[in-house]
């Protein structure tokens, strides 16, 4: 990562020193947050509070296009097994998590960011001001996870009908045995 | 929200024709006669297309508001195909995933089944032998030639070239017995899966090969003659549907509608996966962004398919079809019939499936939409903890209100059908 990235918030933290192959023995960091490598993928944790500054970094830096938005629901994770998240430290786990891809097509690579995201309050903010091609896929999450997009511009129900409640992708939503909630969307 | 400097939004110049309306709010204003959107001076209409209309590929709606016969504002309305196919992925092992994703694009379906595979080979961290690899690649590229075939003819007959969906349908068909020899299903054929493909490759499969490749050039001469130099065909597609290269990356839109407008970036060169690196082929790119150049690059894709296919045929190593675990590979059947063992093995790969290592991966292969992706989540249990497919189809939707701004209701189609999208991998 070169130096056309960094803004003053990164340079005042003592961490974050960036450079992908520094090898540092620290926690490494990058746009000042912590870097994990996941079978051999590198990913960012941001905390939701910087999520729209780090995305905006990130796209100064060259990521050109975000590939992917999803969300995990580790609610019931470690079913049996112990299973235990794998989290840098310093990120504390929620159960939520908003997972973003994003591609640079100069360097040919790409980068995952994981954003905790809380149950009580499951909002964070949009990145469509800075990418709008994660229009639709906001949508998407928020239909089926609920997570609230803030500033997102049309936050509506995209896969599912408007009228529809609950959200199927969360653990707690059950898999099968839900009552039809179809509506005539008009009083016709 | 703040706004950086650079923010792609100041990319979209045409971002005001996303139309930003409720469906409750859009079926009172047609029920009043598509009466005027904004006050009495308002000459708009909304109009509604879809979801069962011939043109919108399977259940795509859009909602328009038309001044006229100009498109101003649109709205792509989804979700009708919608079965919870990521949700049904929790409660299926990784053997049967492939049955589950397969049905997303069903028009090319062992991209879906590869993408699933990769990724969890990837989590499990096993090596596929090289001829499962290359079976891969062979059956992919016949997979994008059928599903660019199936492209000639609903674009086609989208803009009126009716005899041309008999000859894409024809041709296609031939490319999908081919799949019922190898797979034993002409679609959906959960053939690719995690640890190498389901069978080898049958007796005679060079020659069926060898059939399609001598008959699908002289055939794709004939769609030039039909439609290529037409100058009908040029007048309906050439400058409509116009995106730029800028446009495109700030939407997230892949595949043909990224390489129209010039960008050569398709993953199989860029981000390589199976055995591409060692085979010779071309990114077809177009230069003006236009529905003809989507067309023209689907159109010469398919002869850069046909050359993969051929050094797939001519380099095509011998040895195991699938990876020879025994944790994730089945006993052959022989075995079965003469040991316990087997048997029990079998039995249980099939009921319990197998455990991956916990973990999150993404992998993604250049399907013939653009980039199909596929985020995995593990939490060391026999079935996906989590499993979500970024269909390119979905994401390149958002491109149709930018490039339907501003043209005519005929065009719409035509840009629509430019599109190409499969809406079962939309709705998922």
């Amino acid at each position: 990562m070169s130096d056309t990235g960094e803004t003053e918030q990164a340079e005042t933290d003592v961490e974050a020193e960036t450079g992908a192959g520094d090898g540092a023995e620290q926690q490494e960091m990058l746009y000042g947050c912590p870097v994990t490598e996941s079978r051999g993928q590198r990913v960012i944790h941001p905390s939701r509070d910087r999520w729209a500054e780090v995305a905006g970094e990130l796209l100064v830096d060259g990521w050109n296009m975000c590939i992917d938005v999803t969300a995990v629901d580790y609610l019931t994770y470690s079913r049996g097994d112990g299973a235990v998240r794998r989290l840098p430290p310093g990120v504390e786990p929620q159960r939520f998590e908003v997972v973003a891809s994003f591609m640079s097509h100069v360097r040919r690579e790409r980068l995952r960011a994981r954003v905790q995201v809380p149950a009580d309050d499951p909002t964070i903010p949009s990145l469509y001001a800075i990418y709008p091609g994660s229009d639709y896929l906001e949508r998407e999450v928020f239909d089926l996870m609920g997570i609230v997009f803030e500033g997102h511009p049309d936050l509506s129900r995209i896969l599912m009908p408007e009228t529809w409640q609950g959200h199927p992708l969360r653990k707690d939503y059950a898999v099968g045995a839900i009552p039809v909630q179809f509506k005539a969307p008009t009083a016709q | 929200m703040t706004i950086t400097e650079e923010s792609q939004l100041d990319r979209l110049p045409r971002r005001h024709a996303v139309l930003r309306m409720s469906e409750v709010r859009a079926a009172e204003l047609m029920a009043d006669e598509g009466g005027p959107i904004g006050g009495e001076n308002d000459q708009t209409m909304l109009i509604n297309m879809g979801p069962s209309h011939p043109s919108t590929h399977g259940v795509l709606r859009l909602m328009l508001e038309m001044d006229g016969e100009t498109v101003l504002r649109s709205k792509p309305v989804v979700g009708y195909l919608h079965t919870g196919m990521e949700k049904q992925a929790e409660a299926l092992t990784y053997l049967q995933g492939p049955t589950n994703v397969t049905r997303m694009d069903y028009a090319a379906p062992l991209f879906n089944e590869l993408v699933f595979s990769l990724a969890t080979e990837e989590l499990i961290g096993i090596e596929i032998p090289p001829r499962a690899t290359w079976i891969r690649m062979l059956m992919c590229e016949m997979n994008r030639i059928s599903s660019h075939l199936l492209f000639m003819a609903t674009n086609g007959m989208d803009l009126g070239a009716v005899s041309m969906m008999i000859y894409g349908w024809r041709e296609r068909e031939q490319v999908l017995r081919f799949f019922q020899a190898v797979t034993g299903l002409r679609m959906n054929h959960n053939y690719i899966r995690p640890g190498g493909v389901a069978a080898d490759l049958p007796d005679g499969w060079r020659d069926d090969v060898l059939y399609l490749l001598d008959m699908l050039p002289h055939r794709l001469e004939e769609y030039d003659i039909l439609m290529t130099g037409q100058p009908i065909w040029r007048d309906r597609l050439q400058g409509v549907g116009v995106i730029t290269a800028d446009e495109a990356v700030a939407l997230s839109a892949t595949g043909p509608i990224l390489r129209s407008t010039g960008m050569a970036w398709d993953l199989r060169r860029d981000m390589p996966y199976l055995a591409y690196p060692e085979v010779e082929f071309d990114v077809v790119v177009g230069s003006y962004g236009d529905s003809f150049d989507r067309y023209a690059i689907r159109l010469n894709e398919i002869r850069e398919s046909m050359r993969i296919v051929r050094q797939c045929l001519e380099r095509m190593p011998e040895g195991d079809f699938r990876a020879q675990d025994a944790k994730v590979t089945p006993p052959p059947r022989s075995r079965i019939d003469e040991s316990m063992e087997a048997l029990i093995h079998h039995f249980k790969i099939f009921t319990e499936g197998f455990k991956v290592p916990e973990g999150e991966v993404y992998v993604a292969v250049e399907s013939p939409r653009g980039e199909l992706g596929c985020y995995l989540v593990s939490d060391g249990g026999a079935q996906p903890y989590r499993m979500h497919i970024r269909g390119p189809s979905f994401v390149n939707l958002q491109t149709l209100p930018h490039m339907m701004a501003d043209g005519l209701l005929a065009d719409a189609v035509a840009i629509i059908s430019s599109v190409d999208p499969i809406l079962g991998e939309v709705d998922r």
